[in-house]
């Protein structure tokens, strides 16, 4: 079949929740009812005008948002002396783009992940459920619906890998501060795949009172687009930042992709602005040839897992292999249905940063901008280190920095060999 | 007649001769390749003697979302022994070649089989005796996916129906089956807890209200006692986890088949079948 290229890319899922071939609902019977009972009660509140009131509300003053733009100059002036370096003395002014952080790391809680969830329990209260629980893999998305849980008096289970148990040790207790039971998964490798095959299992047998606050946009419909709608902001917010700075759109965006949460908030405001181009970077562990990463768009291909049609990491049966990232948020062998869908359409280019270019980048971050970033965000943050010296230099990077590092010291300090 | 309806009605023929004998069907389910190819084709061999009506064949998968802990051991274990689509197709027909009464459901998910290819795993499945399919996670929402290929095939497609599915939306699951339709009797996953008798006598005449095809109780269904309530209020009781822990216990500690694991398991199954007939002696 030849494939149209859409005349806008902001008109998916259809009703089925597919984004071209990917997507869908794809669980079993006892939940089915449940997932369109969800779809119904989100589209009841996209209508009404009060719920968008009180979650902007929930943004601007619990939040904090909007989120600044920042100027990252000196991490631009950096890369421009080595773009310099890098063509010896032909015209080394000419290259290394502006780049600019969106700050999603001051949100309170951490990360971007606070967006959706506040929009997700608001949901959960207009359905009436009264127990919460959520999967959560560096433990970003298990505070941020730990906090949620505490500010609106629902209980809250979060259903977290053993192995990431114990490498997010700090987020671990402070979900437990916040009043929520945090249960370890053993099964599989106990990592974010493992931790939302336990959810869904438990939501299955607690449909009646229970809301599942899936962190990602991922799952089935109408998880993926609930949760890009609800991180949209970002990019919403980029747009009129950027505008107001430059008095132009940006020409690259960067995210780090895991679910992709963070990403399809950033790019979906700009999808049809064909001169803002965009990449995905994601998690390429020991490297992309290894077999030791998390990139299901670029090592894996089409299958289902977990209520949706995309790109997993799997064997050639069929079987789901594990994924492997120094950041425990970028650790899942899938990705949200609407990025690989936008991957086949060339819309958005994924890419890949090894633990070793995410661990430089957190460092070059932090000493250059003050700002140490998530695991996660330094996947993105090396990509920009690679594109801003090959851009004019009048040329504009907007990053999404997703989240803050102070839970992944540990992880980086064990990295590179010192001892807390 | 098509080999299509010759599959198609080992299923609907089992049935019906079950009806007529006054009593409901035993159906078992196991894992393939647990714990080993061989062991596994043994049992399944052992099955029909034993008492089971119908067969259940379970496709291990590495991340079984309906599953509790005991067949999610089971899928692992069987992963470790090497167990494939192609693999799991292989032991049905050994098991057919001395056995062509004996329906056979593959149970599992959905991606091994988009791996495997959708039509030439039905085609496939077919030829190896394969009567009927259970896609656990593809409902009948997302059933123009498999269904054409499962139908062109003469493969029944037995659906899930569960508690939380309501009465607006039971005609539209009811409708998407064939051969029998499985009844989910808690809203949970695989041996995890049991349903009361009350509310099975409540749930099985809302469902056959809808439909003529045969209902098979299944998730929870432990004992020889909740085997013969479950197919004299249905027309049949599936049992998986009771028999994949008996399974389990029986190994060593690699994990391996010890000489008694088939016997335990056949054992356990006559038991089962004993109490369903049973039932029947009594009404009749």
């Amino acid at each position: 079949m030849n494939q149209l290229r859409p005349n806008s890319f902001r008109l998916s899922p259809d009703a089925r929740g597919r984004f071209g071939p990917f997507g869908g609902r794809f669980v079993a019977e006892t939940l089915m009812p449940l997932i369109l009972e969800v779809e119904q009660a989100y589209e009841a509140a996209k209508r009404d005008p009060a719920f968008d009131t009180e979650w902007r509300r929930l943004l601007t003053h619990y939040v904090g948002r909007p989120s600044p733009l920042w100027y990252a100059g000196r991490l631009t002036e950096h890369l421009r002396q080595e773009a310099g370096k890098g063509r010896g003395a032909a015209a080394p002014e000419a290259h290394g783009a502006k780049i600019y952080f969106k700050r999603e790391e001051l949100n309170h809680t951490g990360a971007h992940k606070i967006n959706a969830v506040l929009g997700q329990i608001l949901l959960a209260k207009r359905m009436g459920k009264t127990r919460i629980i959520a999967e959560t893999g560096a433990g970003q998305h298990g505070v941020a619906t730990a906090t949620a849980c505490a500010l609106f008096d629902l209980p809250c289970t979060v259903f977290m890998g053993a192995t990431d148990v114990e490498r997010q040790q700090p987020n671990v207790f402070r979900m437990k501060l916040l009043g929520a039971e945090v249960m370890p998964v053993t099964s599989g490798a106990a990592t974010l795949k493992d931790a939302m095959n336990e959810a869904l299992r438990h939501w299955v047998a607690n449909v009646e009172d229970t809301y599942y606050c899936i962190g990602t946009v991922a799952g089935p419909h109408p998880y993926p687009v609930m949760v890009r709608d609800f991180q949209c902001v970002i990019g919403e917010e980029t747009r009129e930042q950027v505008l107001a700075a430059e008095g132009r759109l940006p020409d690259a965006l960067v995210c780090a992709v895991g679910g992709g949460s963070s990403a399809m908030g950033l790019f979906f405001p700009f999808l049809d602005d064909a001169g803002v181009a965009m990449y995905g970077v994601e998690a390429a562990g020991r490297g992309l040839d290894t077999a030791e990463h998390a990139a299901s768009l670029n090592r894996g291909r089409p299958g289902v897992l977990h209520g949706n049609r995309t790109y997993l990491l799997q064997d050639a049966h069929g079987q789901i292999t594990e994924a492997h990232s120094i950041s425990a948020g970028l650790d899942y062998p899938g990705i949200g249905p609407e990025h690989s869908w936008l991957h086949e359409q060339g819309r958005v280019q994924y890419v890949g940063a090894t633990d070793a270019e995410a661990l430089d980048a957190f460092q070059l971050c932090s000493r250059l901008e003050g700002i140490i970033p998530a695991l996660e965000s330094a996947h993105g943050l090396a990509q920009v280190i690679k594109l801003a010296p090959t851009m004019p230099r009048d040329s504009i990077i907007v990053l999404n920095l997703s989240g803050r590092g102070d839970k992944d010291i540990f992880t980086v300090a064990q990295h590179l060999g010192v001892k807390l | 007649m098509s080999g299509a309806a010759t599959n198609g009605s080992r299923i609907a023929g089992r049935f019906a001769a079950l009806k007529q004998a006054g009593r409901g069907a035993l159906v078992t389910y196991l894992q393939a390749y647990d714990p080993d190819p061989a062991t596994s084709l043994a049992l399944l061999r052992g099955l029909p003697g034993a008492g089971a009506d119908l067969i259940e064949v379970g496709v291990p998968f590495t991340d079984p979302m309906a599953d509790g802990p005991s067949i999610q051991r089971a899928a692992q274990r069987a992963l470790k022994a090497g167990a494939t689509l192609a693999g799991v197709l292989a032991l049905v027909r050994d098991f057919r070649a001395g056995d062509a009464a004996t329906p056979i459901i593959l149970m599992g998910y959905y991606n091994p089989i988009l791996a495997y290819g959708i039509d030439r795993f039905c085609t496939d499945a077919a030829a190896s005796g394969v009567d009927g399919l259970i896609v656990v996670d593809v409902p009948p929402e997302e059933a123009d996916e498999i269904e054409p290929q499962a139908k062109a095939a003469g493969l029944d497609l037995i659906r899930l129906v569960a508690p939380t599915t309501d009465d607006a939306r039971l005609p539209r699951v009811l409708a998407a089956t064939s051969g029998f339709v499985y009844y989910v009797s808690i809203t949970g996953i695989t041996g995890t807890r049991s349903a009361t008798a009350a509310s099975l006598e409540q749930a099985i005449p809302r469902i056959r209200q809808h439909t003529g095809l045969p209902v098979a109780i299944g998730f929870g269904i432990r004992t020889p006692q909740q085997a013969a309530a479950a197919a004299r209020l249905a027309d049949g009781a599936v049992v998986g986890t009771a028999l994949v822990d008996t399974l389990a216990g029986s190994l060593d500690e690699q994990g391996r088949a010890r000489p008694e694991t088939v016997r335990q398991v056949l054992d356990q199954v006559r038991g089962l079948a004993e109490a369903v007939r049973d039932t029947a002696n009594r009404v009749a």
